[in-house]
């Protein structure tokens, strides 16, 4: 069975799916990040689905029970990346991926999750107040 | 039933484990872009196929799929049937309906798989197995 890797970049876990998964290899990946946020204490999990041609409910389940048991352990996730067709069909299939965050990429992902604990990612900005708002780009 | 000539051998694939499932999704997605479908009927295309196919595992005991290139003299398409010889579905109704599940799934793998689909024709009672054929078209 191959195996997800999760990357360590400072404070948040970055798991970048490169593979077409076998539902094995998804469970075993929701395994090995509860792992993780526990082992590194991490507060932030981004999960780059920008490879994935398709969501299916399984996946989709995953990705909302990884939600899930994040929160659990005191990190928030954020899904980014995913494409145009693999939303559209989403809906379709008549999944609400409940509890999930989104973002368009990595970024912007991680913006999110320095908005959403603002005392530990101080950067002298001042903290965003509404961590669930999409700020627009201002350039 | 689904209108349509063959064009070509249909190639089968056997269901017996995790990885068919992902080998489905594979071969289901050439035959697509052989077939010219759009990106987005090849996403649900290949994300219906992936939710039957797991059915086909997990409720039928394993199986086969058949994916082959259709053409009904307007238009191109890709007609999969899923066949196994498990224990049948007794209240199709029932089994069609979102958020009916009897594996602890979330109940959207028939019901979503065949809103994703143009044709979907079903074969199925207690004790005769499933039979399921669904077919996609180039729009």
């Amino acid at each position: 069975m191959e195996r997800v890797p999760v990357l360590k970049i400072g404070d948040i876990l970055l798991v970048s799916i490169q593979l077409d998964m076998s539902d094995q290899t998804a469970v075993q990946l929701q395994d090995d990040l509860a792992e993780r946020i526990v082992s590194t204490g991490c507060h932030g999990v981004i999960i780059d689905i920008t490879a994935l041609d398709i969501v299916d409910s399984f996946v989709g389940r995953m990705l909302s029970t990884i939600a899930s048991i994040s929160k659990v352990l005191d990190a928030e996730t954020v899904v980014v990346g995913m494409r145009p067709a693999v939303a559209i069909t989403l809906v379709e299939l008549g999944l609400s991926l409940n509890g999930i965050r989104t973002a368009l990429n990595v970024e912007r992902g991680m913006e999110l999750i320095a908005a959403a604990r603002p005392d530990e990612y101080d950067d002298g900005e001042g903290g965003d107040e509404d961590a669930d708002d999409e700020t627009t780009d201002t350039r | 039933m689904t209108t349509g000539v063959d064009l070509g051998h249909p190639q089968a694939q056997a269901i017996q484990s995790d990885e068919d499932v992902v080998r489905v999704r594979q071969l289901v997605r050439t035959v697509a872009v052989a077939s010219k479908l759009s990106l987005v009927d090849q996403t649900k295309l290949v994300t219906a196929a992936s939710e039957l196919a797991r059915n086909t595992l997990v409720y039928g005991g394993g199986g086969t799929a058949e994916v082959a290139a259709v053409d009904n003299g307007r238009r191109r398409g890709v007609r999969i049937l899923f066949a196994d010889d498990g224990p049948g579905i007794a209240d199709l109704d029932l089994a069609l309906t979102d958020g009916y599940t009897t594996g602890g799934g979330l109940g959207l793998g028939l019901s979503g798989a065949r809103r994703l689909v143009d044709d979907f024709t079903i074969d199925t009672g207690p004790g005769r197995g499933t039979r399921i054929t669904v077919t996609k078209w180039s729009r």
